[in-house]
């Protein structure tokens, strides 16, 4: 059984299919990437998955159990983490503030939920910043900071929305050797990322959408290969 | 007691201390009138402060706190006047009863997603309910008031709060010195991180395992219960309740204006901003007095400025630039 198992879910915003029977799943350890062209449901599947949405039809499954339907806090504590792709800090707190917020899911008190923040940022280099107000730092380190909450919050599944957009290529390599060494401890992670370089990086395992169906699924070699994949992203004419 | 003091700066303790001395011993140095303006202040920064717990922290914003003022008001005095019952035994049915009519108010903004403009608009309209409903409410006196007996009191009765000013200066203070340590200690509470990260984002909240209905229900709920105590000491130091003034939505307005001037979610704006308003207001009407100036509106006039200045100038309160003047910056988060 795998960690989280997603089987045909569908949603419509009044008429608009955003997502229409996608089912995948998500290995336990493991990092899938999920990718697209624009519009192609990406971040409503997230938002499915997250409770933000419930599905009009499908089920989503965490280590078994039906987490479709409940609240955005029940599949917090459920342990899925998630970041926004649209970074949302609350910004008239410190960046300790921030993460000591997302610390405390699974911390028994606000000493030990500064302990654990503090952890979290520094292991996302944002620990020289952590005093400064989050309205004052730049994209790339919002971005940081979306990581470090929902890091914080002690997920056994992460869910990361394009959080290497902007970044540079550098700044990409960070991220994303931090990513790999918390995979090694063991965090699932899913991510919905444009930014191929830290997709390749990264997975073993991407799943490809478009217009709200999963049209591919395989390593990234196998992905780039396929012709489903090639025309959504280039055109029928380009092949 | 080491919560209490975690992260306060040294010179930020000695100041404190020399504002507590100071407002301690303040009866023995001011003659009567100075005394009701003080009395006045101490009010409305203890309701400002319950009020700050809403808007201030939780990101709710109330203008119709008079009604829980009145709620406070009218239920102890009632039940003084009519049972006997000592103030301090019917604050707990005033507390509960305030609380209850909050979380229905809570409860049916939050659970059907009323939030922003509309949920304020739906706080105005339950003290309107009270204002009108009080009015023909006859059993507390309805639209001709209700009065406590009043007396020469030779020696204060703390028991039914009857006396002198001072010891009602000193009830006000001490509600004023609690309200804030307990606004300190919230802030620094898993509720205090919720309400705050509530009020920024409420998504972001929620992602983060916070159950943001509950949190904004603890939020009202606590809110409404502390400023009907505020209603307690309105009822028995002015011994008379008018549905039309106790509920009015000036009374709301007057209660936010000073942690809004002083800041609006610090814990020293609401304390600032009583003092500011009040006192520049009573310094401005005694000095028209002294004219012989009689203009009718002149405090609201005076209001209006200082609202208006404070947000083109000073849009975070008049609090967080004072406290970068007294060097109180650092080591002194959110406070």
């Amino acid at each position: 059984m795998a960690l989280l198992e997603v089987s045909g879910i569908s949603k419509s915003f009044s008429g608009l299919k955003a997502v229409q029977n996608v089912t995948f799943d998500v290995p336990e350890g493991k990092i899938v990437a999920l990718i697209g062209p624009n519009g192609a449901g990406k971040t409503t599947c997230f938002n499915l998955i997250a409770g933000v949405y419930k599905p009009d039809t499908g089920s989503i499954t965490l280590n078994g159990a039906r987490i479709d339907g409940r609240r955005p806090d029940e599949i917090c504590k459920a342990g899925i983490g998630r970041t926004f792709q649209i970074v949302k800090p609350f910004a008239g707190l410190s960046v300790l503030d921030n993460v000591v917020v997302g610390a405390l899911n699974a911390a028994s008190s606000i000493v030990d939920a500064r302990r654990k923040a503090d952890e979290v940022l520094e292991t996302l280099g944002l620990a020289p910043k952590r005093l400064q107000p989050a309205s004052t730092l730049t994209l790339p380190d919002r971005k940081r900071l979306e990581v470090a909450r929902a890091l914080a919050t002690q997920p056994k599944l992460l869910l990361l929305d394009e959080v290497m957009a902007g970044l540079r290529p550098t700044e990409v390599d960070q991220i994303v050797s931090v990513l790999l060494d918390l995979n090694k401890r063991g965090l699932t992670i899913l991510l919905i990322e444009h930014v191929m370089r830290a997709v390749m990086a990264l997975s073993g395992n991407v799943i490809v959408l478009h217009h709200g169906e999963l049209i591919s699924r395989g390593t990234p070699d196998e992905i780039a290969k396929d012709p489903k994949v090639l025309e959504c992203y280039l055109g029928e004419e380009a092949l | 007691m080491k919560l209490l003091f975690d992260g306060v700066s040294g010179r930020a303790l000695v100041l404190l201390a020399l504002f507590f001395v100071v407002l301690a011993a303040a009866p023995f140095l001011v003659n009567d009138y100075l005394l009701v303006v003080l009395i006045t202040i101490l009010y409305f920064a203890y309701a400002g402060q319950c009020w700050n717990i809403m808007m201030g922290f939780a990101g709710q914003l109330s203008l119709g706190h008079a009604l829980y003022i009145g709620l406070g008001a009218y239920v102890t005095a009632a039940l003084y006047v009519k049972f006997g019952v000592s103030p301090w035994i019917g604050l707990v049915p005033a507390m509960i009863i305030a609380g209850a009519v909050g979380a229905v108010i809570g409860f049916l903004a939050f659970r059907f997603g009323v939030s922003g403009v509309y949920f304020a608009i739906l706080t105005i309209a339950f003290a309107e309910f009270a204002r009108i409903g009080f009015d023909h409410f006859s059993w507390v006196g309805g639209a001709a008031g209700y009065f406590l007996p009043v007396a020469n009191y030779t020696q204060n009765d703390i028991l039914n709060l009857r006396g002198s000013q001072h010891m009602f200066y000193y009830i006000v203070f001490a509600m004023t010195v609690i309200a804030f340590v307990i606004c300190h200690l919230l802030l620094r509470s898993r509720a205090g991180y919720y309400w705050l990260a509530i009020r920024e984002s409420p998504e972001a909240a929620e992602a983060l395992g916070i159950n943001i209905f509950r949190y904004k229900m603890y939020a009202v709920v606590l809110s409404a219960a502390m400023t009907s105590l505020g209603g307690v000491i309105f009822a028995f130091f002015y011994n008379n309740l008018f549905p039309e003034q106790v509920f009015h939505i000036s009374r709301s307005i007057e209660i936010i204006l000073g942690p809004i001037i002083g800041g609006i979610g610090t814990l020293f704006g609401p304390i600032v901003g009583a003092f500011l308003l009040t006192g520049l207001a009573e310094g401005l009407r005694e000095v028209m007095l002294r004219l012989g100036i009689d203009l009718p509106g002149v405090k609201q006039v005076f209001y209006g400025l200082c609202l208006l200045g404070v947000v083109m100038f000073l849009p975070e309160g008049v609090w967080p630039t004072l406290k970068k003047k007294l060097g109180l910056d650092r080591g002194n988060e959110g406070s």
